[in-house]
């Protein structure tokens, strides 16, 4: 897969990111077509997530958006990582999404941010997966390689 | 075909073999017989179905070669298409979806074919078939790129991608992902599966072996009749009949063309006469270090106090706890202060402070004991059966010196080969016998069973001494007679311990020892 392919389609993501971006999302870097940084924020009332900003790591193969990016939350000083049952507390995030098996190469980053706003928005369990100590903890491999078992299709 | 040949050639040995011949036919007779009263719909026709099932412990199979499995395919494909006038990519699609049970597709596909359809991920079809097409305006939401003259791709759903995305796509699908049978569009949340007409426009010529290969394996893990053989770079398949609720009646070995035998219930080597069951706790068992905890208790004892665990290393009778300072007799773990005067000289023997402890002991001890017995003897023969390969390729290259130097024909010497092959075969089956024993129970099946086992035993150690024979001695035709009389010999006693054995599983005698969890 030649390295042009996600190139010439992050630079007409980034062309209409730059343009307009739907409220709560935000870029914050977009330097090279391998990483980019994207703030979000939740847009309604929900007392676990009201007045955070969360920042987001988009990491792209170069068989994207065929293969799904690499995302994950950063935690900064002021950015926590977002309490949420799907979310572990290294910012892994267990979404079929992102996964080979959920992911269609329409999607993009900003349907990837308003995805994670509206899983964030809909849940009100103020907790951990279930295993987090032991996953981060123990766990060497990459995102996209965590073979996720998604059990629970509500939150 | 090759198969055939194989099937006569081991047939007439064994009928050679086997003590009358009359009954032996009476039984083929019967299984025939059996068969025609329920042949297997899909897969009877098949040319190549030999149904070998002679005596009590075979079971009928057939071998699959790559080029059987793409015409069975392709013909129930035809079949389908003639009976519910659908395409063939449509059928195809169908076919897999079901699992290739064509009777129930059809019968479903009669009731409802629209919901069958919509099941399948094939949306009734209006256009004809899909085709590349160069639309204006058309921009791609997977590249974002626009322009004239851009062909373009789409199912029956409808969402258009660029031929580009779309090989890209397939790609990824086929050659990172494994899949083939059930690619969807790519569309997000669209469910509609790629049928294989669009697929052989769309995939790339590089990507088609894959492509056929994965489809080929979609047929063979779909059934449950079928299992490929797990020899490596082995591409056939082995179908039998054999259902898992019977595997502790009997022991599905079959054989690859490659000559790879194996157990068809669980894909490990040939294990008759133990069934499956046994056999994976027999190497659970031998694996795991429940063996270890036996040799501690078979070797140390415990504080009649405290219960720390004490291995005596030496010395006197006369043990003082090194935790507790509790004093007692090593020999028979009662009170020290007891002994009086008798010092270093346990007599006490029916004392009862210690005979709780000897007991515990003593059971561990034959426990241990026992379970050696039986693996030493299966690790042996295990290792044998590992040096006789190795004899195999010197047993080639003798025959090939002592073609040269008797003048005898490639025929003559063949008997060497089929010595060979029976000693190999023959020392699987002890292997496995003293897994198998190691379950029983005693009583007189058992009795029986371990008769057969030893004769079993001395036949191949005999057969294989005469391997150890120096090629000059092999010239002699006297020689000659007396190892194919030691051949057919073994066989023989093989064929009765796995008979004896498969009858009794087959009829449901309980094996006391069978059910009973050791541990």
């Amino acid at each position: 897969m030649s390295i042009q392919f996600a190139t010439k389609r992050l630079g007409k993501e980034l062309q209409k990111i730059q343009n307009y971006l739907p409220p709560g999302i935000e870029l914050v870097s977009a330097d090279n077509f391998e990483e980019w940084l994207v703030d979000i924020r939740v847009l309604d009332e929900n007392p676990l997530y009201k007045g955070q900003i969360y920042r987001l790591k988009f990491k792209f193969s170069s068989s994207y958006p065929i293969e799904p990016p690499e995302v994950v939350f950063v935690k900064l000083a002021d950015r926590p990582i977002p309490m949420h049952p799907h979310i572990y507390s290294n910012g892994i995030i267990c979404l079929d999404l992102l996964g080979h098996q959920g992911w269609s190469p329409v999607q993009n980053v900003e349907s990837v941010c308003m995805s994670l706003q509206s899983m964030l928005t809909g849940n009100t369990k103020n907790e951990r997966p279930p295993g987090d100590e032991e996953f981060v903890r123990a766990n060497r491999l990459r995102p996209n390689q965590i073979d996720f078992y998604y059990h629970d299709n509500n939150v | 075909m090759d198969s055939e040949d194989d099937f006569m050639s081991t047939v007439s040995s064994e009928d050679d073999i086997l003590p009358d011949d009359s009954d032996n036919d009476d039984l083929s007779g019967a299984e025939d017989f059996d068969f025609d009263d329920e042949p297997d719909p899909d897969l009877g026709t098949h040319k190549d179905a030999e149904y070998r099932k002679r005596v009590a412990y075979d079971v009928s199979f057939t071998v699959w070669q790559p080029q059987d499995m793409q015409k069975q395919q392709d013909d129930l494909i035809n079949e389908v298409n003639m009976i519910l006038d659908i395409s063939k990519g449509d059928a195809a699609i169908l076919l897999r979806h079901f699992r290739w049970n064509k009777e129930r597709l059809i019968e479903d596909y009669m009731d409802r074919p629209r919901k069958v359809l919509e099941a399948a991920g094939l949306a009734q079809s209006a256009a004809g078939p899909q085709k590349l097409e160069v639309i204006p305006g058309f921009v791609c939401d997977i590249c974002c790129e626009e322009g004239e003259g851009l062909q373009s791709f789409a199912i029956k759903c409808g969402h258009r991608y660029c031929v580009d995305c779309y090989r890209h796509y397939l790609s990824q699908k086929i050659r990172e992902e494994g899949e083939a049978a059930h690619i969807k569009c790519p569309s997000d949340g669209c469910n509609l599966i790629i049928d294989a007409r669009s697929l052989d426009l769309l995939v790339t010529p590089d990507l088609t072996e894959r492509y056929h290969q994965l489809l080929n394996r979609t047929f063979v893990e779909d059934k449950d009749t079928l299992k490929w053989c797990p020899a490596p770079d082995c591409q056939n398949a082995i179908e039998c009949g054999v259902k898992k609720k019977d595997l502790d009646k009997v022991v599905p070995t079959v054989s690859c063309l490659c000559s790879h035998r194996f157990c068809f219930g669980c894909i490990l080597n040939d294990h008759q006469p133990a069934p499956c069951e046994l056999v994976k706790k027999w190497l659970k068992k031998c694996a795991d270090d429940s063996e270890t905890a036996n040799w501690i208790s078979a070797n140390t004892k415990e504080c009649p106090k405290c219960n720390s665990t004490i291995e005596k290393n030496g010395g006197c009778n006369h043990m003082t706890c090194r935790k507790c300072k509790h004093e007692f007799c090593w020999m028979c773990m009662g009170l020290w202060s007891e002994h009086g005067t008798s010092w270093y000289n346990c007599n006490r023997f029916e004392e009862k402070s210690g005979t709780e402890a000897r007991d515990a002991q003593a059971k561990s001890r034959v426990s241990l004991e026992r379970y050696l017995h039986y693996y030493n003897r299966y690790a042996n023969h295990e290792q044998s059966a590992r040096l006789d390969k190795d004899i195999y390729v010197k047993t080639e290259r003798k025959m090939v010196q002592l073609q040269k130097e008797s003048g005898m024909s490639w025929i003559e010497v063949q008997y060497l080969a089929s010595a060979s092959q029976a000693l190999q075969t023959c020392r699987q089956t002890l292997m496995w016998t003293y897994a198998f024993a190691f379950y029983l129970a005693r009583n007189n099946l058992t009795e029986i069973f371990e008769d057969n086992q030893k004769d079993l035993e001395m036949a191949v150690e005999a057969l294989s001494e005469m391997f150890e024979k120096p090629v000059t001695e092999l010239a002699d035709s006297k020689l000659k007679v007396v190892i194919m009389d030691k051949t057919s010999y073994c066989n023989k006693r093989r064929v009765i311990l796995l008979q004896d054995t498969a009858r009794n599983l087959a009829e449901g005698i309980e094996w006391p020892g069978t059910k009973v969890s050791d541990h």
